[in-house]
């Protein structure tokens, strides 16, 4: 790629300057900044857009008394039952279990005093949040 | 406190990190020499091992790789660790910086709060060289930054000990001895042709050229076989891989084809010079392949940028990458 063709796009990062290759008149190979591209704008942006709309998904389903709280702050953190147990220590089929509105009812304070640390929340929060 | 660092800029972050520390102790190395003597470059794709439901694919070797590789052969010393428990992890990280020594961690980007929102996804192997420590957190100096940052301690800590593949489990490193008047000349060689021997000496089909053509034939059959919306998704995931902050364009082939110059020049090998040139084709191939993925990604394809034809491009990239390969291990023996 020649310097000159590095791409300088607009795109939502374009604060971030970062580094590429590329080659300069003579031929040889420098540092160059930029802003982006707008190829791989598109693949995060479509990323997202699957992100967001299972955690919409999510959120219609915890309105309507399908899931519990828990699936909402887990959705929104990416997270899924394994990687949650590995960062509360609640195993995973315990957190499958709290998925259902009818076993989150009955949490001890103590689970949910460790759940609302880890996502950085209050125990009330987690277990009434303010759905968007 | 903050220890006596000078922030490098990279591409990448192993390599910039690497880069970077080595740089601190009087070497005076850039990243696409890091890249080559560490034996970055690579290519894999496994269907079967899925990242957010997508398969994986890399441009690059293991996490951890560049560092070690680079030091090995360059007759750095260094030191590696991870730690059982947190607390553990952050004390000692602390007793390296009260001594005034900066040290690499490899860490989560999702916990990382100074990186923008859009980028934080759950990737254990984002690594960054903590420079000091301040008010209730520290000071970060990330490679793909422009220059330090704050990070608090909280977020540093469920980074270093982030869940899932690829754990960190507070993985932390530095080099603790840099000899003086390194030859580069054997090292060069060394990470030149551990790059060609993975890229085309893999009986599987998932590796280096191999992979590429057996994702290419995957790929044909995308569009019917997961629809287009999921097809797309496949796509976009191989373009992040191949474009997305950390690889200096072309999935590190632009940076390969920098460290092939260099290479030229201290081995004073021509032929490493024309392979250079040709990885430079070989990486506008890949740009062009992203280019024509994303309109595919966005629906605005032309009917000749079919995934078939999609897949035709990186079958030629992986041809005229064979072709290096094969070049180099002939001129070097």
């Amino acid at each position: 790629m020649k310097k000159q063709k590095v791409p300088q796009d607009q795109t939502s990062l374009d604060y971030i300057r970062e580094i590429c290759y590329a080659v300069d008149e003579n031929g040889k190979y420098t540092k160059v900044q930029s802003s982006g591209w707008e190829a791989k704008d598109t693949a995060l942006n479509l990323a997202w857009d699957v992100l967001n709309e299972h955690l919409q998904d999510t959120i219609r389903k915890v309105k309507e008394g399908e899931l519990s709280p828990l699936a909402y702050f887990m959705e929104k953190n990416q997270l899924d039952a394994h990687m949650l147990s590995g960062y509360t220590g609640i195993s995973s089929r315990k957190i499958k279990k709290h998925l259902h509105p009818g076993h989150f009812g009955k949490l001890d304070d103590r689970t949910i005093q460790r759940y609302a640390e880890f996502f950085r929340i209050s125990p009330a929060e987690f277990v009434n949040p303010e759905l968007p | 406190m903050k220890t006596n660092f000078n922030h490098y800029q990279a591409a990448h972050c192993e390599s910039g990190v690497t880069t970077a520390l080595l740089r601190n102790m009087g070497l005076d190395i850039e990243e696409p020499l890091v890249f080559g003597i560490g034996s970055g470059l690579f290519f894999c794709y496994l269907p079967f091992i899925k990242v957010y439901g997508i398969p994986m694919s890399t441009f690059r070797y293991l996490p951890g790789t560049i560092f070690k590789s680079c030091c090995k052969r360059l007759g750095v010393k260094y030191t590696v660790r991870t730690y059982r428990k947190p607390q553990d992890g952050m004390a000692d990280m602390d007793r390296h910086l009260e001594k005034g020594h900066p040290v690499a961690v490899q860490t989560s980007v999702y916990w990382l709060s100074y990186l923008p929102e859009k980028l934080r996804f759950h990737f254990n192997a984002h690594n960054i060289i903590v420079i000091g420590k301040d008010k209730g957190g520290y000071l970060v100096s990330d490679p793909i930054l422009q220059e330090p940052v704050f990070c608090s301690a909280d977020d540093l800590q469920r980074a270093r000990f982030a869940q899932g593949i690829m754990a960190p489990k507070g993985r932390l490193y530095y080099p603790s001895f840099v000899p003086e008047n390194i030859d580069y000349t054997k090292p060069i060689a060394q990470g030149l042709k551990k790059v060609c021997k993975r890229m085309t000496g893999n009986p599987l089909p998932f590796f280096g050229v191999r992979g590429i053509r057996f994702l290419a034939k995957q790929m044909r059959t995308w569009p019917e076989k997961l629809g287009d919306r999921k097809a797309a998704l496949y796509l976009a995931q191989l373009i992040r891989m191949q474009e997305e902050i950390g690889t200096g364009g072309a999935g590190f082939r632009f940076m390969f084809a920098s460290f092939l110059q260099t290479a030229s020049e201290r081995l004073k090998n021509p032929v490493l010079m024309d392979c250079s040139t040709k990885m430079t084709a070989a990486g506008d191939l890949w740009r062009e392949f992203a280019l024509l993925a994303a309109r595919n990604c966005k629906g605005r394809a032309k009917p000749e940028e079919s995934y078939d034809h999609l897949a035709e491009t990186i079958i030629r990239c992986a041809d005229r990458e064979e072709e290096i390969y094969r070049q180099i291990m002939g001129t070097l023996g």
